[in-house]
Order: structure tokens, then sequence, then C-alpha cells
């Protein structure tokens, strides 16, 4: 599923930063632990294709990202990445369905009102739908980034910190929602994050 | 889930800005589109008026405003003339005809025109219904008249003297009966109740005749003896108003068949020559004033056309600017946005989309404040239609858009793409995954 082989990078500060080669079957799922600063952020950006000054190899699902053109990897991207971030970000003009809606539009252009639904209610936003995606508290907002991650049923999810802004009840349940999602979209869970709460569930670890 | 919706949702969650650039593009856009509808249709009114006539012959006084209150029906007359004197010219070898005009009464604020059935005739008027005048008092109502009025076929109104309505001393011993109803001409005469010189004369005379020739009048006055008196007080009062103003009214009672008066003459020539030579003839040898309507005219517009033009500018000003607004705003909303349009890039979009909505919003802006301005100019132009018509008799007509403002549109469309593109940059040199790194 996600294959890595030799990957670097260099920083503009000229920094250099080499990374573990990872190889991910598909539903198998894999936790980067690691203190700050040490480039995990980094790591997901250069699987998921963000960083424009790649070194090395990644695969996914069989398609060398190194060979996409720009164009290419873009719509790759938006296909069968999904990405949760540590710091949330939403289009602000937008109210949390159509945050949701855009997602599902952009690439495969979908409208599957079920699905989105269905994973509003299991992440308790149900009753948010209507609202602005300013008018949501810390939790609410991480849980509308996590369905964003999710909505389009992607190959690879990569999660950042996806647990630091919740409480233990919350943490678990994202925990297992992530599993399940994984589970029915068959996808592989990339996640990295120093929280302890989260390492017991996963037994595939790599520390950079 | 569009990119327009986006782009619009974008647009509208920042009212103040989207407020200031609306607000600028659509004065801009009033401006000149009002601008130039009100000088083309006043230009194309006056010059459809004047059309018929070469030349004005009319009492001494300004030429602009002879040609104003003969020809276009919007000033008072400059004084009389004398019958006799005019009718020399109309055996003129240069001149085709010469209708003689008088003037001077109204019925509610629409002016009664005594005139020779060639009048009409020039202005290709056409009766919707009835017949055309012959005898005295009878009156054909142009279109807008008999509308506004409601005047039928067999009505009969009495003429109050003047040019504006109410005030006036009402005529009231020679009521006038329509005869017939023209078709809209889009002319002058539309605003004009046409009678022959004969009406005009006669109800003027009997003010001062009254008694003698009117049975009618004397039914009245035995009937009501204080009334009698009245009447005399008004007539005197009305006499001397008449000599200050020098208005068409038969002041000279004596002497009726060589005497009469009209208050101007309209001259169509046979030939060019004649618009060299009469006019300068007229005015160097005779007590009267010729002014010809083209030239006047022509004067006034270039008098408009420099208000035109400088309104132009301050609009091309205001459009740069609004122009400038714009970019800024789109500037700083790119620049706050940074982080939504790298997250857009995750999702998926190519630089391109994310460039066609930074479009989108600036097309959407120019185009709303686009028709918003016309909306306002075409307003401005039915304000200004509702004073004339209630002032002059003229009104504007309300039309659709046109072949210019579409140029319009073109040019601020353009500029907004200028402006957009100028804005949008910082699109192109995106780092994604530094943006969404930044907090």
């Amino acid at each position: 599923m996600v294959k890595t082989s030799n990957l670097s990078y260099a920083y503009e500060n000229g920094k250099e930063l080499t990374f573990p080669d990872i190889d991910l079957t598909s539903g198998e799922h894999l936790l980067v632990i690691g203190p700050s600063g040490v480039g995990k952020t980094t790591f997901l950006y250069l699987m998921a294709g963000l960083l424009p000054s790649l070194k090395g190899k990644v695969s996914i699902s069989g398609t060398t990202l190194n060979s996409l053109t720009r164009r290419q990897m873009d719509r790759f991207r938006g296909e069968h990445i999904g990405l949760i971030f540590q710091q949330y970000h939403f289009i602000k003009s937008l109210n949390v369905a159509d945050n949701l809606k855009l997602r599902q539009h952009f690439p495969k252009n979908s409208n599957d009102k079920t699905r989105r639904n269905q994973l509003a209610d299991r992440l308790g936003l149900s009753e948010h739908m209507h609202k602005k995606v300013t008018a949501l508290s810390q939790g609410q907002q991480q849980r509308l980034g996590i369905a964003l991650g999710l909505i389009h049923r992607p190959q690879i999810i990569f999660a950042d910190e996806p647990t630091s802004n919740l409480d233990d009840v919350n943490c678990a349940k994202v925990i297992d929602l992530l599993k399940e999602e994984a589970e029915i979209c068959k996808s592989s869970l990339l996640i990295i994050t120093h929280d302890l709460r989260v390492m017991s569930h996963f037994k595939n670890q790599v520390t950079l | 889930m569009k990119l327009g919706y986006l782009a619009f949702k974008n647009l509208v969650s920042k009212p103040l800005n989207l407020l200031l650039s609306l607000m600028l593009l659509s004065l801009s856009v009033s401006l000149v589109t009002f601008v130039l509808q009100l000088s083309q249709q006043l230009g194309g009114q006056l010059n459809k008026n004047i059309a018929p006539f070469d030349m004005v012959v009319g009492a001494k006084g300004s030429p602009l405003q002879l040609v104003l209150s003969s020809v276009l029906h919007v000033d008072a007359p400059t004084g009389n003339i004398n019958l006799k004197d005019a009718a020399v010219l109309k055996k003129h070898p240069f001149v085709q005809t010469a209708i003689p005009v008088s003037y001077g009464d109204n019925y509610k604020g629409f002016r009664i025109l005594g005139t020779e059935a060639d009048y009409l005739d020039h202005y290709n008027t056409e009766l919707l219904e009835g017949t055309h005048f012959e005898r005295p008092f009878e009156v054909v109502a142009g279109h807008n008249v008999a509308q506004l009025l409601d005047l039928k076929i067999g009505d009969s109104f009495i003429s109050s003297h003047g040019l504006a309505g109410g005030g006036g001393e009402a005529h009231d011993e020679h009521p006038f009966t329509i005869k017939g109803i023209l078709k809209p001409s889009g002319t002058v005469v539309d605003q004009l109740l046409i009678t022959n010189l004969e009406s005009i004369w006669l109800a003027h005379d009997h003010e001062e005749h009254s008694e003698e020739e009117e049975p009618q009048e004397k039914e009245d006055h035995t009937e009501e003896d204080g009334n009698h008196e009245e009447h005399d007080h008004d007539s005197e009062e009305e006499h001397d108003h008449h000599g200050e103003e020098e208005h068409d009214h038969g002041e000279e009672e004596h002497d009726h068949e060589e005497e009469k008066e009209i208050t101007s003459l309209l001259v169509k020539f046979k030939s060019p020559l004649g618009m060299v030579q009469l006019p300068r003839f007229i005015n160097e040898n005779t007590s009267m004033q010729a002014a010809l309507p083209g030239f006047e005219v022509q004067r006034l517009m270039r008098l408009l056309g420099s208000g035109v033009q400088t309104i132009n500018g301050i609009a091309l000003a205001i459009l740069l600017v609004s122009g400038l607004s714009i970019f800024i705003s789109l500037l700083k909303t790119i620049r706050e946005r940074k982080q939504e349009l790298a997250l857009l890039r995750t999702y998926g979009l190519r630089t391109g989309q994310l460039l066609g909505l930074a479009l989108l919003e600036g097309l959407f802006l120019a185009l709303i404040g686009f028709v918003l301005g016309w909306l306002l100019g075409r307003l401005g132009i039915w304000s200004v239609s509702q004073y004339m018509q209630n002032e002059y008799g003229y009104g504007l007509q309300i039309n659709g858009p046109e072949q210019f403002e579409f140029y319009l549109l073109g040019l601020i469309l353009v500029l907004t793409t200028i402006a957009t593109m100028l804005a949008s940059r910082s699109i192109f040199k995106l780092n994604v995954a530094k943006t969404l790194s930044d907090v």
C-alpha cells in the first residue's frame, strides 16, 4: 500500500533529514512516534506528495509518486489520500455540511448524502451541520477535521496528531472510528503522534 | 458543490469589503450610463423636434430663447411680431413654407398652440381618432396630453392664461372642444393642444370685447350682477400684465385686420441659400429676430457636451478606483485565505482551479456591480423623466441595455480580470506543506 525507500528531505537552511523505509500492506496501520522537531510532519507531507523537493521514492497503491506530473499528483492526492491535520483547516465561509460536501465533490464529483450523515452522526456532528465552522468548539473542529480526512474513502489516511485536543473519552472514540473506517474502506492508517493514549492501540510502530 | 458556489460564499463572507467594492463600481457604472442616456435622449429629442424647421422668426431677444419657446415649447416667448410683417417672408423666393404660431395659454399645464394645419404635417402626425380642427376653438390634442388628461372627442375645456399650469386666469367665455386626438409622434406635438390662429386671437380679443360679441356672456352677467364687476376688473388687470410681459394678446384693440399679431413664424427653406442670407437680412433690416434652431441646439448640446465629458471623466476615475479597490480586497482575501487555498490543493484542486476560484469571485463582483449600477442609472433616468414630464412635458424613455453599455461591461470584466490576476500571483507560489503547517 505505502512503500518508501531512501526518503530524505533537505530544508532551505541546509539541514537534511533522512527517514526510515516503510512498507505497509493494504489495511495495515502504522504509528510514527518521536519527539517534536524531528520532522514527523515533514515525513507525512513527503509521503502525501505535498513537498516538491523529494529525494528517494514513495509509492502508494503501486503508483510511484515521483513519476507523476504536478497535475496528476494533485488528482491522485485528492482521490486516494485522506489528510487529517494537526491544525484544523476548513473553508471558513462554508458551513459544516458544505465543507464536507466540498471534500466529496473534489475530485470524485460525488454527493453521497448518506455517507455524509453517517459520518457526521458517528463523530457527533449531526446537530452542527448547518453551523459555521468557526462556531464549533475545539473538539468539534477536530472531529470535523477527521471527517474531512475520511469522507471520500481514501486508500491511505495520513493523520497528524489527530487526538491532541481531545479528552480521554473522545480520544478513544476517535481511535475506534479511525480503525473502523479504515476497516470498512480497506484503507491503511498512518498516524503521527506523541500521544501515549494512542500508542497502546497500535502495535506497528516506527520511531523517528 | 461547484467552484461558483464556493466563490459566491467567499464573496459574501466579507460583507464590508463587498459593499465598498460594489458601491464604487456601481457608482461609476450608474454615472456613465445615466449621463450617456440623458445626453443621447435629449439630443435625439431636440434634433427630432427642430428637424421640420430651418429658421424661426420672432421678436428680438435671445435666439436660444426664441428656439426653446417657439419650436421646443419649453421657455417663455420673446414677444410678439406683426402678422403682416411676417407674412412678407412667406412670399420670399427662398422660403418653402412659413407657418405662423401663436400661443400664451394653457390647459392644466399643456400649451395651447394656435397655428395652421400645415404645422401638423411638418411633424408627420396622424390622427388616432376624430378630425382636424376647422373652426375656431376646435382643438386637436397631442397623444400624451389626451392620455394624461383623459381627453376624449367632444370634451370641452377652458383655457387659462400663461404657459404653466395653475395660477393663470381662466378664459371661461370660450370653451375649446376636442375634435381629434393624434397618434404618438415622439415629438413635442405629443405635448400640445393645437388649434387655429383665430382661436387664440378671439380668446384674447374677447377679454376686451366680450360684452358686445358674446350673448352667452351677457346672460351670465344679468343673472349674476356681482360677477360683472369682477370680470371687468380682471380684464383690466390682465391687460396691464400683458403690456409688461409682451405676451401674445391682442393689445391693439382697434384695427384688428391690420395689426394681428403672432408669436413667431416657423420657416422651412427651399434652398440652403436661404439659411445664409435670410437670417442676416431679417436681423439687420427688421424689428424681428431670426434664429436657426439647428445652430442653437448645437450650441446647447456643446454646452451640455462639456458637462457630459466632465462627468464621464469623473466616472472613469471612480471606475479605476473601484478596480483598485477590487484588487486590494482580493489581494487581502487571498492572503487571508492562503491556508484554505492550500487545503483545497490537498483536496486535489489544481493551481488553475484556485485561480479560477479567485477569478470567479472577481467576476461575480463585477457583474453584480455592473447590474446594480445599470439599474441605478436607469432609476436616475426615470426620476429625471418624472421631473421633466412635470416641468416641461418632455419625458425620457427607459431603454434596454445599449451596445455601448455592453462595451462598458466588457471593459469592467477585463479590468476585473487584470486586477484578479495581479492579486492572485501568490497562488502560483503557494507552498502547500509550509502553509498548512504555519499556524
